[in-house]
């Protein structure tokens, strides 16, 4: 089973009383973009917040790239390969696209501490390549991001999580606040990141969109795993059901 | 050919439409202001702000008064590069004029000459140390020490204990101010060794000046350091995720805005031959202003060294034009607050006239 590339394990997560996540068993297999669906409050951000470590679990295992791994923070889940689109976009809003590409790993000429010299014209360079493998169109590089629309942002975002996570991305609501077109451009990169063979967590409210990228849906309901359905065996009534409890899984069922 | 191909993905910019960068306002609005005291010379008075109008002296400009403008502006200029990269990095520093006084009064301490007119120093502080007639290099490492402790204490209570940097740096203005005034037990320290007193001879506080503006403009355009202070004063979380150490990094910044100030106090005393328990007092405010005068957003993210000296030319043409049509001192505070308060209210205007057009 070495095509696993994340893998968890009785995962839970209590926050005080609340039993936020409790005992999640998930797979991830290289290349496979997977939907994580469910109402608000059903877990599914605090099951992420507990694989990218930026909450610690109160149980279970995590092994990601065949190792098991207890992440001291995001970075270092970031430095394994892990990269995230936060639903509050983690741009600086007064640097250019090339900046905020590189933002801390930036490329630099000479080491001189703190002081060293940035290699500027490499980081534009990588920076346009980046965007062209991901098909994201920005009109002006040198243009901060605080003049940027919705969209544009988040495609620097998902660009710059395609560009340095070489082993999975994880999304959370990357078009929750975006409009059609925009919305259309970011499901483009992540069709082109499915091409390119990039394994993908998608959290996402909108079905259609669920059912156009993903290889597999898993429904998160009151904290558990409810479902877990490949796009070829389900449908949008069935995903409903379940998400709203009117069906029930075999986690809950065994539970 | 306004269409350009500079765009990414097959998307194009019109390159013509790209907005002036902040510091060409600046600097416009420094034209207009010696436009302004020009006119007002010429129509008024029947003499020239900016020309020689002396038949003896054989310059197109009148050189004594471009001297003034940016000589009694350079020492605050000092202090006003490093509370700069303070504001771009999204904090404040109002304890520079302080660190200014204490520095001040303790590198005196050390540049003190052994005997005036044959008799031993009065004014000598380590006079029975023997501490005197010391290589100018001592009381410059003193003062680089103390502006390089006064910003550690500054940036280690922002970083660590997470304080406002106005309250920390509140706190470092009061305490600072004390130790000056302590140190000597308010009394003056004079009669610095002829090394030290050359620092800021003539010209000098001025080519001083300029180089740590030049510097400091390259450190902020071009390397890591000068990049993180425009990240975490826009977006700190943002910083944070994206692994840059935000707290080292403003330890740093707090540090090289208390060198700065030190290295102004070194450069003050050395001109005026001493040090006093009162030196620097407001320039923590003048130093500010010019920041915000140049362009210096204070919220953080945005803003130029080029601008901040712009800003302070400002402030030189200012001084210098009210003493040119004969007006009294009080005015051109009263003016400088004005200037301030409309620098900011202009810079968000075209913030906001920006977003409209993006």
């Amino acid at each position: 089973m070495s095509d696993i590339v994340l893998k968890t394990e009785n995962l839970t997560k209590y926050y005080g009383g609340v039993h936020a996540l409790e005992s999640a068993n998930f797979e991830l297999r290289k290349g496979e973009h997977v939907a994580i669906m469910g109402d608000n409050g059903a877990g599914k951000s605090t099951f992420v917040r507990q694989i990218t470590a930026v909450e610690q679990r109160t149980s279970g295992k995590v092994w990601f790239d065949g190792k098991e791994v207890n992440f001291a923070g995001p970075i270092a889940a970031r430095e394994a390969g892990i990269e995230t689109v936060f639903q509050n976009l983690a741009l600086a809003d007064d640097l250019d696209v090339p900046s905020n590409l590189f933002l801390g790993r930036e490329k630099v000429l000479f080491n001189l501490g703190p002081f060293s010299i940035l290699d500027r014209k490499f980081m534009r360079k990588a920076t346009e390549a980046a965007l062209i493998r991901t098909a994201v169109k920005i009109p002006n590089l040198n243009n901060t991001i605080r003049h940027m629309s919705g969209g544009q942002r988040q495609c620097v975002a998902i660009a710059r999580t395609a560009t340095f996570a070489s082993k999975l991305i994880i999304m959370d609501e990357p078009t929750a606040a975006l409009g059609v077109q925009e919305t259309m451009q970011v499901e483009n990169i992540i069709r082109t990141l499915k091409a390119n063979g990039e394994p993908l967590i998608l959290i996402s409210h909108n079905m259609r969109q669920v059912f156009d990228l993903c290889d597999r849906i898993v429904v998160f309901r009151r904290g558990r795993i409810v479902a877990n359905l490949r796009k070829q065996d389900t449908d949008g009534n069935d995903i409903v059901s379940y998400i709203t409890g009117a069906k029930t899984g075999e986690a809950e069922l065994a539970a | 050919m306004a269409q350009t191909t500079h765009g990414v993905g097959g998307l194009s910019y019109d390159a013509k439409k790209r907005t002036w960068p902040a510091e060409f306002n600046v600097f416009l609005a420094l034209i207009i202001l010696v436009g302004a005291f020009e006119l007002i010379g010429r129509v008024f008075l029947g003499d020239s702000f900016l020309f020689n109008t002396r038949a003896n002296v054989d310059t197109i400009f009148n050189e004594a008064r471009l001297q003034i403008i940016i000589l009694q502006v350079s020492i605050v200029g000092i202090i006003a590069i490093g509370v700069t990269q303070v504001i771009i990095s999204g904090g404040i520093d109002l304890s520079s004029g302080s660190i200014v006084g204490a520095t001040a009064m303790i590198a005196m301490s050390f540049a003190q000459v052994a005997t005036v007119n044959g008799n031993p120093n009065p004014k000598a502080v380590f006079l029975a140390q023997g501490w005197t007639d010391l290589p100018v290099i001592v009381p410059v490492l003193v003062a680089i020490g103390c502006g390089l402790l006064a910003g550690l204490v500054n940036g280690s209570l922002i970083a660590y204990t997470r304080i406002p940097p106005f309250i920390a740096t509140l706190g470092m203005m009061v305490t600072a101010r004390g130790i000056a005034k302590w140190w000597s037990k308010g009394q003056p320290i004079s009669f610095p060794t002829e090394s030290f007193a050359a620092i800021g001879k003539g010209l000098m506080p001025v080519i001083i000046f300029i180089s740590l503006a030049i510097l400091f403009q390259l450190i902020l355009s071009y390397t890591r350091y000068g990049k993180h202070c425009y990240a975490i004063g826009s977006n700190e979380d943002a910083a944070r995720m994206s692994g840059i150490n935000v707290q080292n990094h403003k330890i740093l910044v707090f540090v090289i805005a208390g060198i700065l100030a030190s290295l102004a106090a070194v450069v003050l005393s050395s001109k005026n031959l001493t040090a006093q328990a009162g030196m620097g007092v407001m320039y923590e405010l003048d130093a500010i202003a010019m920041a915000v005068i140049g362009g210096v957003s204070l919220s953080g993210g945005r803003g130029s060294i080029i601008g901040t000296v712009i800003g302070a030319l400002i402030f030189g043409v200012i001084i210098s034009g009210f003493t040119f049509l004969r007006l009294d001192a009080y005015y051109q505070e009263m003016v400088k607050g004005v200037i301030i308060i409309g620098a900011v209210v202009l810079d968000q205007w075209r913030q906001r006239l920006r977003a409209m057009r993006a």
